[in-house]
C-alpha cells in the first residue's frame, strides 16, 4: 500500500518534470540554432575565410587579424569614439533622467503627469529610422534650428557634416529620446521612499533641495548604481542604428564607432575574417563588462541583473 | 516666517511644472514637426516657414505614398513579421520564465538551462557570422530571417521569470494541491496575474520588430523583400553629405526627384509610425508595472 503511494508520487513527479521540459526546450531548440550554433562561425576571426571554401576548408591564420587590427591607425580612433560617446550618452542621459524623475514626482495634477509621462516615453518607441528623418530636418544646413540661428544673425552650423560638432548631436539626440523612458525606473524608486522620512524632514525645517539631496538621492542610490552597471555593459556600443542613420564619410573621424565599423568592413566590403575579429574582440569586452559589474552590483546593492 | 515659505514653495513648484512641460513640449515638438511638414505645401517646407502647423495644407504626399506600391508591399511585409513574432515570442517566453521559477530540484536540469539563456544574452556571434549561417540556411530574403533570431527575447525571459516571482506561491500551490497540472497553473492562474509583465513584453516584441530596419538591411538583399523600416531607410539618404562630397552631382539629385522631397519623406515616416501610436497607448499603462516589478532580480 504505502509502496504504491511512494511509486505514484515518483510517477507524478516525473510527469511533471516533462511538462517542465517541454516548456523549455522548445526555445532552446531556437537558441540553440540561431544563438549557439552561429557561434562557431567565430572561427573565421582565425582564418583567411573563403565562403566558397567554408569554415572548414578555409585556411587558418592564427591571430594575423586581430594584429592586423591593433596596427591599424583607425582602429585607436574607432575605440576612443566609441567610449566618448557612449560614456557622454550614459553619463548625461542618467542625470537627465534622474532629474526629470525628481521633478515629475512634484507633478501633483493627475492628468498633466499622465500626460507629459505618456510624451516622454513617446521617443523611445520611435526607430532611428523614424528619428533620423525628425533629426535631419531640424539640424540639416537647410534645417529649421539653422534658419534660426541665420535669423538672429548667427553663423549656420553643419551638425551632420561637421567632424566637432557631430558628436554632440548624437549625444544629445540620444539623451533626448531616451531620459523620459530612463526615468521610469527612477520614478519608482522616488515613490518607493518613505513619505514619512520627507515629512519628518520637512517639520524640521528641512528645505526642498535638503530634503532631495538627503533622502530622495540616497533612496534611490541602489537604483542608480544598478542602472550604472548595466549601462556600463553597453558601453562598447554606441548606438548602431542612430548613428548608421545620422552619419556620413564627413564625420567618420569623430562618428566612427566599432559596430559602424564591423558592418562596413565585414558585410559591405565583405572582409569577413577581420570583421568577424573586431567584432568578437568588442563581444567579449562586453561579456567580461557585463560579468563584472554585475557582481559588483550584487555586492553592493543586494540586487543583479541576472 | 510661514507666508515667506509658502511663497518660495509656490515658486518651486512653478518653476518645476514649467520645467516639465518645457521637457515634454521638448519631445512632442519635432514630432508635430514632422506631421505639420508631411501636409504642408513644398514651398512652404523649403523656406522652413513650417511650425506646429501645416502651412498650405494638403494631403499630395499622401496620395504620393497610397500610388507607392513598395511601400505596402514592405508594410505589409513588416506587419506578418510584427504578428507572427509576437505570437512566437509569447508561446516562447511564457513558458520558458515560468519553469524557470522551480528550483533545481523541482526542475532537473534548470541551472544549466538558465545559464544557456544568459550566456546567449551575453554573448554572441555577431553580425558576420550570423549572416554566414543564415545565408548557409538557405534563409536569405526569407521573412523567417527577420524572425527566428529574435524567436527568444532572453531579456524578456528574464523580466517575465522575475515577474512570476513576485506572485505569492500561495496560489500555485493551492492549485497544485487540488491536482491541476503545471500548464493548467501557468495559463489559469500565472499569465492572468501577470498581465502587466505579458503587456510590457509583448510592447517590446512589436516595437522592437516593428522599428528593426537592421536585419532588412543584411538578410535581404533584394528591395521587394525589405520590411517598412528598411525601406524608408534605404530612401533616405543624407544627400546633403553626398553632394558635399561630390559623390553625388546636383543633377543626379533632381533625376532622384522625390528623394529630395522633404514632404514626401516626412509623410512616410508618419504612415511607419501609426501603428506603433495605436497600440502604445494600450500598452503604456501596464508599462511600469511591467517594467519595475520584472526589471531586478532582489
Amino acid at each position: 500500500m504505502n509502496k504504491k503511494k511512494v511509486s505514484s508520487v515518483k510517477r507524478a513527479h516525473k510527469k511533471t518534470q516533462l511538462y517542465y521540459q517541454s516548456m523549455v526546450i522548445p526555445g532552446m531548440i531556437f537558441l540553440l540554432i540561431f544563438n549557439y550554433i552561429p557561434m562557431a562561425g567565430l572561427i573565421m576571426a582565425f582564418q583567411d575565410f573563403i565562403p566558397a571554401k567554408g569554415l572548414f576548408r578555409s585556411k587558418f591564420v592564427g591571430l594575423k587579424h586581430f594584429k592586423y587590427m591593433l596596427s591599424l591607425p583607425d582602429f585607436s580612433r574607432i575605440v576612443r569614439n566609441t567610449l566618448f560617446i557612449s560614456l557622454s550618452k550614459i553619463i548625461l542621459g542618467m542625470i537627465l533622467a534622474i532629474a526629470f524623475a525628481i521633478l515629475l514626482n512634484e507633478i501633483k495634477n493627475k492628468l498633466l503627469k499622465k500626460s507629459v509621462q505618456t510624451i516622454v516615453y513617446l521617443p523611445h518607441f520611435l526607430s532611428w529610422v523614424v528619428l533620423a528623418t525628425v533629426v535631419t530636418n531640424l539640424f540639416n544646413l537647410d534645417g529649421s534650428i539653422n534658419a534660426v540661428l541665420s535669423n538672429l544673425g548667427l553663423e549656420k552650423i553643419n551638425f551632420l557634416g561637421n567632424t566637432s560638432v557631430f558628436p554632440g548631436l548624437i549625444i544629445g539626440t540620444d539623451v533626448w529620446k531616451e531620459f523620459g523612458y530612463n526615468s521610469i525606473v527612477y520614478l519608482a524608486a522616488i515613490t518607493a521612499i518613505d513619505p514619512g522620512l520627507h515629512e519628518a524632514a520637512a517639520i524640521d525645517g528641512a528645505s526642498w533641495w535638503k530634503r532631495v539631496w538627503h533622502i530622495t538621492i540616497p533612496g534611490m542610490l541602489p537604483i542608480i548604481l544598478l542602472m550604472t552597471a548595466m549601462n556600463l555593459t553597453n558601453v562598447l556600443s554606441a548606438g548602431f542604428d542612430q548613428i548608421y542613420n545620422l552619419y556620413s564619410p564627413l564625420v567618420y573621424s569623430t562618428g566612427d564607432v566599432l559596430d559602424t565599423y564591423v558592418y562596413r568592413i565585414g558585410l559591405v566590403s565583405r572582409q569577413y575574417s577581420f570583421g568577424t575579429a573586431v567584432g568578437l574582440v568588442r563581444s567579449l569586452i562586453g561579456m567580461i563588462l557585463l560579468v563584472t559589474c554585475n557582481r559588483i552590483t550584487r555586492r553592493a546593492t543586494g540586487q543583479s541583473i541576472y | 516666517m510661514l507666508d515667506n515659505k509658502s511663497v518660495s514653495s509656490k515658486i518651486r513648484n512653478t518653476v518645476i511644472h514649467l520645467v516639465v512641460i518645457l521637457l515634454g513640449m521638448v519631445c512632442l515638438f519635432p514630432l508635430i514637426n514632422i506631421v505639420a511638414i508631411s501636409f504642408s505645401g513644398s514651398a512652404a517646407v523649403t523656406a522652413n516657414r513650417v511650425g506646429l502647423l501645416p502651412v498650405n495644407f494638403n494631403t499630395l504626399a499622401y496620395e504620393e505614398i497610397l500610388k507607392d506600391k513598395q511601400f505596402w508591399v514592405s508594410f505589409r511585409t513588416s506587419v506578418i513579421r510584427v504578428f507572427v513574432s509576437l505570437m512566437l515570442n509569447l508561446s516562447l517566453v511564457i513558458p520558458m520564465a515560468y519553469a524557470m521559477t522551480k528550483t533545481n530540484r523541482e526542475f532537473r536540469g534548470r541551472n544549466i538551462y538558465m545559464n544557456l539563456l544568459i550566456f546567449a544574452m551575453l554573448f554572441n556571434g555577431g553580425m558576420i557570422p550570423n549572416f554566414i549561417w543564415l545565408r548557409s540556411l538557405g534563409m536569405l530574403n526569407s521573412i523567417w530571417a527577420l524572425i527566428f533570431p529574435s524567436a527568444v527575447p532572453v531579456f524578456s525571459v528574464i523580466l517575465m521569470m522575475n515577474f512570476f516571482n513576485g506572485i505569492p506561491k500561495a496560489l500555485e500551490e493551492a492549485a497544485f494541491i487540488d491536482g491541476a497540472t503545471p500548464y493548467q497553473v501557468l495559463f489559469q492562474i500565472m499569465v492572468p496575474c501577470a498581465k502587466p509583465c505579458v503587456a510590457t513584453i509583448s510592447l517590446f516584441s512589436i516595437v522592437n520588430n516593428w522599428n528593426d530596419f537592421f536585419s532588412g538591411l543584411v538578410y535581404m538583399q533584394k528591395i521587394e523583400h525589405y520590411p517598412i523600416m528598411t525601406y524608408i531607410q534605404s530612401l533616405s539618404v543624407n544627400i546633403q553629405a553626398l553632394i558635399e562630397q561630390g559623390m553625388m552631382n546636383q543633377q543626379a539629385m533632381e533625376t532622384m526627384g522625390d528623394l529630395s522631397n522633404k514632404n514626401l519623406n516626412a509623410a512616410k515616416i508618419v504612415v511607419a509610425v501609426v501603428p506603433l501610436l495605436i497600440i502604445y497607448p494600450f500598452l503604456q499603462r501596464y508599462l511600469i508595472t511591467g517594467m519595475v516589478m520584472g526589471s531586478v532580480k532582489q
